[in-house]
């Protein structure tokens, strides 16, 4: 069963960023290859005379999903509500991926900025996707201020090192069982984001994996089939590991050749 | 008089936002507006007058991750 998010159910649990792509087309084709039911995007500053954001807004309309503006790159309580604002007139949503970034070299997030802005935003409406980490008592308090769904790292952003503390991952999963939980940045191969699923996440967000693979749209639709893959072996129940080996052909009725 | 807009220092005669986007030639495109800081809705832009020094923000949509 695939939890919802803020009563929204999705057609898979991809979710696929918009940045860095070698070209418009290239990124619309990962999109269609890759059946990522979510897209996001952001907001920077806008010529006048350019109006580059135009262009890029028509087409991801076109591409049909749904959108998940972040506020990226906001280094404050302040800076990350006025840009979810913004984000919620311009794309004409309640969801926002709510950033705020506390250190650089990480870009870990500012945890207790994240919290008092999740605490405003949801007041105002919002329906807030926290960029967290597994901290499960920075989870707790996200959740008392309002959040519905949780997005854990599951390693720096843009690194593509996968999950990084599966540990953490694990007990946040069981911790809070019934919430929306979505590995957010870090995964770099398909087996990652499989690996995310089949512990019983709910969704994967990425991007710099696709965007910056020799062939985005390929390696999007190997994303998009590691999703259902994981999803799929979640559903199965996986068996349980053991340390000794245990022999999966029968032994009795073996021949005695000794 | 002389404002921030997008980080650059502009000179405008612009009583209000509205205005001031009618200047920069910002015509239908679909932004979102901060002045000083301060999110500012696009029904509210005709009420909210520029002062010398204001910062002003215009956004739109970009790709992101």
């Amino acid at each position: 069963m695939m939890r919802k998010f803020y009563g929204t159910e999705l057609s898979n649990g991809l979710m696929l960023g918009t940045a860095q792509y070698p070209s418009p087309a290239i990124l619309a084709d990962a999109f269609e290859r890759s059946g990522a039911a979510v897209a996001t995007v952001s907001l920077r500053r806008e010529s006048g005379k350019d109006k580059a954001g135009q262009d890029f807004w028509e087409m991801i309309q076109r591409l049909g999903v749904r959108v998940l503006p972040n506020t990226a790159g906001c280094h404050t309580v302040k800076e990350a509500v006025t840009t979810a604002h913004m984000a919620r007139e311009i794309f004409g949503t309640k969801w926002i991926k709510l950033e705020v970034i506390g250190e650089e070299d990480l870009l870990h997030p500012d945890v207790f900025g994240l919290v008092e802005a999740a605490r405003i935003l949801s007041e105002d409406g919002f329906e807030v996707f926290p960029y967290c980490t597994e901290d499960l008592v920075v989870a707790d308090r996200l959740l008392n201020v309002g959040c519905e769904v949780l997005m854990p790292w599951g390693a720096p952003i843009g690194s593509g090192q996968g999950l990084n503390n599966l540990f953490g991952l694990r007990a946040l999963r069981a911790h809070f069982s019934d919430v929306p939980l979505v590995i957010d940045a870090g995964l770099g191969l398909p087996s990652h984001a499989a690996q995310a699923m089949e512990l019983g996440f709910d969704a994967v967000l990425l991007n710099t994996a696709v965007a910056k693979a020799g062939s985005p749209a390929l390696m999007a639709e190997a994303f998009g089939l590691a999703v259902k893959a994981g999803q799929m072996a979640a559903l199965a129940d996986p068996m349980e590991k053991r340390d000794m080996a245990a022999p999966s052909t029968p032994v009795i009725g073996k021949a005695f050749l000794t | 008089m002389n404002i921030q807009l997008n980080g650059e220092v502009c000179q405008t005669e612009a009583k209000t936002l509205d205005l001031l986007l009618v200047q920069f030639e910002y015509g239908d495109a679909v932004v979102a507006t901060a002045v000083n800081g301060e999110f500012v809705a696009e029904q509210q832009r005709g009420a909210v007058e520029i002062c010398d020094g204001d910062a002003v923000e215009i956004l739109a949509p970009m790709q992101g991750g």
